[in-house]
Formats: structure tokens, sequence, C-alpha cells
């Protein structure tokens, strides 16, 4: 197995224990605590869903672009990895501009337990996706001029895992209330 | 399969489906049923990361070690959840207490004492 690739799927590993620990700690609390669901229901279903879509869609558009550098095309795989990094962008927009409506109306980190979890689990995955983003355009701007073409794949494997944690975080912090 | 030519399936049919998923858990949160608001979320979320793994992370194709280190970290975070959920969800244990969720449950006694008389 290349190095690169081994090393990706260790910091893949090493993050599933982060996010395992805080999505574990979130789910005991929460079945502990029926007075959750009151703070719960102040969150939007439909932003979560939003964003939802947006990370699908930016996924696609990582799995096309791996395609495109096994191919050798670097200019068709670092266009679609500029496509991947609109996704990724567009989603901390959102997740921006749905934060100053909750922290306006008086939900803060320290508002209650429950917003301690929002905050802290969605704002790792969101600090997550934006370093992703930043790799993604290093990555997309070495792919155009058909350098390091491996890398492509390996920054794939992020970003699905980024997806991921986000489908467990969308139940919980949006639907379950 | 080698692990360096990876086999390419049809990520628009993949995305389509993640995406009909996604349809799915937010029809099952509107219909208002605890139960099955749970289970469509919960239950559409795991097939979505089987999805994404499978077809897109090619857990299958890579070396086995490596779908054995993501099942140990998995298994870690279940240790975890067994070995904390007791003491975050009881309100007492053999050798200790929550004073709070005591302190809380008289209260509920007696609001329901007095709600009756």
């Amino acid at each position: 197995m290349p190095t690169g690739r081994l090393a990706v799927w260790m910091v893949v590993v090493s993050e599933i224990v982060v996010f395992g620990g805080v999505l574990a700690s979130y789910i005991m609390h929460r079945l502990a605590h029926d007075a959750w669901s009151v703070q719960a229901a102040h969150t939007n279903m439909w932003i979560g869903a939003f964003n939802t879509f947006v990370l699908l869609t930016s996924s696609l558009f990582v799995a096309f672009a791996h395609k495109a550098a096994e191919e050798g095309d670097g200019v068709k795989a670092s266009n679609f990895l500029w496509m991947t990094v609109a996704g990724g962008t567009t989603f901390v927009i959102v997740k921006a501009l749905e934060w100053t409506s909750e922290i306006t109306a008086g939900y803060t980190i320290t508002s209650s337990t429950f917003w301690s979890f929002y905050y802290t689990a969605a704002g790792l995955h969101a600090l997550h996706v934006i370093a992703g983003v930043v790799i993604l355009m290093i990555i997309a701007m070495q792919a155009r001029k058909q350098m390091e073409l491996h890398r492509v794949e390996l920054i794939g494997i992020y970003w699905y895992f980024v997806e991921i944690v986000w489908f467990f975080l969308f139940p919980l912090l949006y639907i379950a209330k | 399969m080698s692990e360096e030519h990876m086999h390419h399936p049809n990520y628009l049919k993949i995305w389509a489906m993640l995406v009909g998923l996604l349809v799915v858990s937010v029809a099952g949160a509107m219909v208002g049923i605890r139960v099955v608001t749970l289970i469509t979320a919960f239950g559409v979320a795991c097939v979505q990361a089987y999805l994404v793994a499978k077809n897109c992370m090619h857990i299958g194709a890579a070396r086995r070690f490596v779908p054995y280190l993501v099942a140990t970290a998995l298994v870690l975070m279940l240790l975890f959840f067994s070995g904390a959920a007791p003491d975050v969800m009881k309100p007492a244990g053999v050798n200790w207490v929550k004073p709070a969720w005591q302190e809380a449950a008289v209260e509920h006694d007696v609001s329901l004492h007095e709600a009756r008389h």
C-alpha cells in the first residue's frame, strides 16, 4: 500500500475515535435527558438537510476527480476538485449563517448542555470541512499542472469520511427531537 | 481486484441513492412518530455510510488490515459507550449518587403528590 494512502487511512481511523467519542457522549446524555428535546427543537432540519445535499454533491465531484486523475487527465480532475471546493465552501457559509441566527436568538455554547454539544460536534466537523477545502485547493492547483495526481484519491478518502460523519450528525442534531 | 487499479462504479447512481435516502430520513421525521423518525434517520445514516465506504472509499479493495483498523476504532467507541453510559444515564450506583438528580426526583414526586390532592 502506498505510504500516502496508509497515512490517510490512519488519519481516518484516529478521527473515528475522536468523532466516535463526541457522538457516543452526545447519545448517552441525550438518552438520559428528555428535556434536551425542547432545546433540540430549535435546530432547523431543512438547513441540515440542505447541507447534507451539498456535501453529497461535493463528494460526487471528488469521485469524478478521482476517476479523471486515474485516467491521467489532471485538468479535468482539477475542475472537479474546484467544484468540490465550492461545495465545501457553501457548506461552511450556510453553517455560519445558521449559527449566526441561533446565537442572535440566544442559543449560545453556554446556554445549556445540549447547545454545548451542538456547537462542539458541529464546530469540530466544520473545522474538518475547512481543512479539507484548503487541502482540496492545494491538490487542485497541483493537478492542473499534472503534478501529484495520486493525491486526488487521498483527499477523496478524507472528504468521504467527513461526509460520513455528517450522515450521523444530521439525524442526531437536526432530526431526533 | 488490484488495489492500484480500482473499479469505479456508477457514481451518479450512488449519489442518486444517497439523495433518495436523505429524502427518506427527512420524510420519516415529518411523519411525527418518534420510533419511525429514529429508525429512518439512524437506519438511513448507517446505509449511507456503508454505501460511501464500500463504493467511494473502496474499503473492500484496500489491504485487509484497513477494514480491521476501522472496525477496531468502532469497537473502541462501543467500549467507551458501554463503560461510560451507566455513569451518565443512571441516577445512582453502588457507591455513588447524583444529588441533583435525586433532588429533581423528589421535587417531581412532591409536585405529583400535590397535583393528586
